[in-house]
Formats: C-alpha cells, sequence, structure tokens
C-alpha cells in the first residue's frame, strides 16, 4: 500500500502529459512547415527565411551594442510616456472616481474615446511635439493615458465604504485618506490599468517609430523592411514580443496580480 | 421629485460634459486669436469646423469611409469564420483546448500591429495587408469567447437535451450553440474594435485605404484644419460604431 501511495505522489515526467506533449508537437509541425514553405520555393524568396537564417539574425541581433542603444532609446519613451500618461490617467481616475456628478459628465468621453486609432493622432503630434522623440513620447502617453484614467475611476468607486468610513473616523485628512486608504485600496485595479496601459503604450510609441523616425526599435523594424532584411525583421519582432510579454509579465508581478489570480 | 428636478439630474451631467467640451474649444479659439497660441500648429476651432464641409465634399470622405468599411467587414467575416470554428474545435477537443488556450490569451494582448511591415511583405501595400492586419488583431477575443460560451452552457440544458435522446450535432446546433451566443457576440464586439482600430491605423502607416490614408495625405499636404477636421470626424465614426455595437450587444444579451 505504501508503495502504491509513493507511486500516487510521483511527479510526472513532463514528457509524460498530454498537453505538453501536444504542445510540443503543434511547436514541432509548425517549425516543419515554416522550414519547408522556406526550402520549396512556394513563395517569394526571403518571404519565409528559413529558421536557421532566423536564429542567427536573432543571436546577431542581441550581439549587437547598437541595437541596445536603439533598445534604450524606445525604453525610455515608453517609461517616459507611461510616466506622463500613467500620472495624468491616475488624476483624472481619481477625479471622475471621487465625483459622481463628473464621472456622469466626463467617463462616457473617456469611456468611447478609449478604444478609437491613437496612431491618427501622431501629425499632430508631430506639429506638437516635432519629429523627435517627444513626438513618440506623446504618442506613448496618450495611448496610456485612457485605460490607466478608466481603471482608476473604476477602482476608486469599488473602494468598501468600511474602510473609507474607518478612515473618517480617524479624522484623516485628505494626504492621510488618499495614501493610506484609497491607493492601497485600490492597488489592483491601478496595476492593471497600468499594465493594459504599457501594452498600448509600448504599441503607441514603436508605431509611431515605425512611421517617422530616425532611431528606435520601431524605426529599426521599417529599416529593415525598407532593404528587405527579412531574417533580422522576424529576428526584432521576436526579440520585441519576448520584451513586451515579459514587461507585461512584470508589472502583473510588481503589482501582486498574479496571488490574486492564484487566490 | 419633481419634473424639473427629474429632468435636471437627468441631463445635468450631460449638459456639464457638453459644456465643458465647448468651454475648451471656445477658451482655444480665444488663445489663438489673442496669438497665445501658434495658429501654424493649432488651428482655430472655427477654422476646423468650416473646414468640414470641404473635406467632405473635396476629399471624398463617404467613399473613403465605404473603402475602410469594406476592409474592415472582410476582416470581420475572417474573424467570424476561423475565429468562432476555432473556438468550437477547441471547445470539443479539450487535449488541445489546455495546450493552446494560453498561447490564445497571449495572442490576444500581443503587440501584433507591430507585424504590419511583415504583412507589407506578404501581402503587398494592398487592401489585402490592412484587412488580414485586422483579421490578426480581433481573433483572438472571437475564439476566446466563444469557447467560454460553449464551456458555460448550463448543464440542465445538456441534461435536458441528452434525456431527449439528441444526437451531438442536435446537441450542439439546439443547445450548446444557442447557448454560447451572447458571449460570442461579446467576442465580436471585442474583436469588431479591435479590427476597425487596425485597419484604419494600419491605412495610415501604409498610407492607403480610405480614412486612414486621408488623414495621412491631409498631414502631408499641411492641411492643419483639413487634418485636425478628419481625425475628428475618424473618432466621430468610431465612437459612433462603438456605441452602435454596445446596444447590439446589449439587445443580443439576455437579461440575468
Amino acid at each position: 500500500m505504501a508503495d502504491a501511495g509513493k507511486l500516487t505522489v510521483a511527479a510526472p515526467k513532463p514528457w509524460a502529459d498530454p498537453v505538453t506533449a501536444v504542445r510540443i508537437v503543434i511547436v514541432l509541425t509548425i517549425l516543419l512547415t515554416w522550414e519547408l514553405v522556406a526550402r520549396s520555393g512556394l513563395l517569394y524568396r526571403d518571404v519565409v527565411p528559413s529558421l536557421l537564417a532566423i536564429g542567427e539574425a536573432v543571436v546577431k541581433l542581441i550581439g549587437q551594442p547598437d541595437y541596445y542603444w536603439h533598445l534604450g532609446v524606445t525604453a525610455g519613451e515608453i517609461g517616459t510616456a507611461l510616466v506622463i500618461g500613467g500620472l495624468s490617467g491616475l488624476i483624472v481616475g481619481i477625479a471622475l472616481g471621487g465625483n459622481r456628478l463628473l464621472a456622469r459628465a466626463y467617463e462616457p468621453y473617456l469611456y468611447y474615446l478609449g478604444p478609437t486609432p491613437k496612431i491618427i493622432f501622431f501629425p499632430v503630434m508631430i506639429m506638437w511635439f516635432g519629429v523627435g522623440p517627444g513626438s513618440k513620447v506623446a504618442m506613448g502617453a496618450i495611448s496610456c493615458f485612457f485605460p490607466i484614467a478608466l481603471s482608476t475611476a473604476a477602482g476608486m468607486r469599488q473602494i468598501d465604504k468600511v474602510l473609507i468610513r474607518v478612515g473618517k473616523s480617524f479624522r484623516a485628512n485628505a494626504w492621510q485618506m488618499a495614501t493610506k486608504i484609497y491607493l492601497p485600496a485600490m492597488r489592483h485595479p491601478v496595476i492593471n490599468g497600468v499594465r493594459l496601459g504599457l501594452g498600448v503604450a509600448i504599441i503607441g510609441t514603436l508605431l509611431a517609430e515605425t512611421k517617422l523616425s530616425n532611431r528606435g526599435v520601431g524605426f529599426l523594424i521599417i529599416q529593415a523592411y525598407s532593404i528587405f532584411d527579412m531574417p533580422r525583421m522576424y529576428a526584432m519582432l521576436i526579440v520585441l514580443f519576448v520584451l513586451a510579454i515579459g514587461a507585461n509579465a512584470l508589472v502583473a508581478r510588481i503589482g501582486g496580480l498574479d496571488t490574486i489570480r492564484q487566490a | 421629485m419633481t419634473g424639473v428636478a427629474t429632468a435636471k439630474t437627468r441631463f445635468g451631467p450631460a449638459l456639464l460634459g457638453i459644456g465643458g467640451l465647448v468651454a475648451v474649444l471656445v477658451l482655444v479659439e480665444i488663445l489663438i486669436r489673442a496669438g497665445a497660441i501658434n495658429r501654424f500648429i493649432v488651428p482655430m476651432p472655427s477654422e476646423i469646423g468650416a473646414s468640414f464641409e470641404r473635406v467632405i465634399v473635396e476629399e471624398d470622405v463617404f467613399g473613403r469611409f465605404w473603402q475602410t468599411m469594406k476592409e474592415a467587414f472582410w476582416a470581420i467575416v475572417l474573424i467570424t469564420i476561423v475565429g468562432v470554428s476555432t473556438g468550437v474545435l477547441l471547445h470539443r477537443v479539450t487535449l488541445l483546448r489546455r495546450a493552446t488556450e494560453t498561447w490564445v490569451a497571449a495572442l490576444a494582448s500581443a503587440p501584433t500591429v507591430l507585424m504590419y511591415p511583415l504583412f507589407l511583405v506578404i501581402f503587398g501595400r494592398s487592401a489585402l495587408t490592412i484587412t488580414m492586419m485586422g483579421f490578426v488583431a480581433g481573433l483572438a477575443p472571437v475564439i476566446l469567447k466563444t469557447i467560454e460560451g460553449l464551456s458555460g452552457t448550463r448543464r440542465v440544458l445538456i441534461n435536458v437535451g441528452r434525456s431527449l435522446k439528441l444526437t451531438e450535432t442536435q446537441l450542439f446546433w439546439k443547445i450548446l450553440f444557442p447557448a454560447a451566443l451572447p458571449n460570442i457576440f461579446v467576442g465580436l464586439r471585442l474583436g469588431m474594435i479591435f479590427a476597425l482600430i487596425n485597419v484604419v491605423g494600419v491605412e495610415f502607416l501604409i498610407n492607403f485605404g480610405g480614412l486612414g490614408q486621408l488623414i495621412n495625405e491631409l498631414a502631408e499636404r499641411y492641411d492643419l484644419a483639413g487634418t485636425y477636421a478628419a481625425i475628428s470626424f475618424v473618432v466621430l465614426i468610431s465612437v459612433v460604431f462603438f456605441m452602435f455595437t454596445e446596444k447590439a450587444e446589449r439587445w443580443l444579451t439576455p437579461a440575468n
């Protein structure tokens, strides 16, 4: 019996798990099909480069100091955009969440303007902030403002009334109420808004860089397109997607969103 | 509460919202006229208003709107066909669903629009690129919501079907699919929004197609008032589209 018990608690081997096996099969099928298409010549040459060429391009890309400079420029733009858009979103969100009249008057505008394609504002941002990093930061800031403002407003309204009454019964002043009650209580919706905001800020900034720029990862992608260096373009997209997903997961982890899901 | 007071409560916030907007426009107009804001950077709101007619007539806004709608329409058709059928497949084959559902969720949050240069190479600078970008952007929510809808069908409904000895096909078409429809429509609404955003955005980026291209062209001509008017037009179209799809979703979703 004791042996049988030991057998049941033994950790299954990863490859014996059918889900993992199916995942491996799918990935291998995709890679094999890709390689076959690349070698078949069915599509224009280099549109689907061989996996080896893409792998080489990825290794070459991450070994280039120049790439990190461009990555630093883009990261700086996204970071600045997140600070500007995030802080203004937080302020507007708190104002809307704390006042029913303001919320009913202005929140519908934010709600409906939120999903409009922000990139169309880029010509205006160029006129206002020039062709340099300023217009890219502005694009990122506009993109992340809406989800952060809406999440903050919703989070503010969801705060347990008991917490607010406790704060008032302790005669907490406005600053104490904000730092001790409101902000800790709405940490999760705000972080969720920041996570969504980060995603759209990355998109807004990089799209702006692809449209008009001479630096940043978006510029490198469109440069690879214009010189038809497809392996490099694939490599940059792969690295970019990994970084974007990693940044998203990092924000969720910092904000403790992963622990909420487990709870 | 009196009728006047009720009307005040109902329309007060809306009036405040519109009033605030008008006040900002008037303030901008005054500041530009006073020279506090450079009129070569920000055109006067009155100029923008006056240029609407010019943009509509001379730039064939309705023709461009139709072009954008056609691209978005085909993207939505593809999203519906591929998204719903993939969702159904993943719901029926549990192992496949467990293996790939997190991948589909990752696709939903991935910045897929950044792949547009890749699509340009594959499909060329054409309407097909724009449609395919819209398709890729809107696919994941439809798959996820279809799975959610089918999985969330109440057990009692499935048991009723089984007690009536329905075949698997009958069970699907008579019980599962109708029960999942509200969720599928929620997914389709999200998919439509993502598709439209990407269609207009890619039109602007590659300078091809309808409304997105119009904004790009006007900006390149440095027609400031026209650019602002075209942007306002696109924002207006987007807002009307979202409001319409939201109303349709509410109408299709039964109250719980």
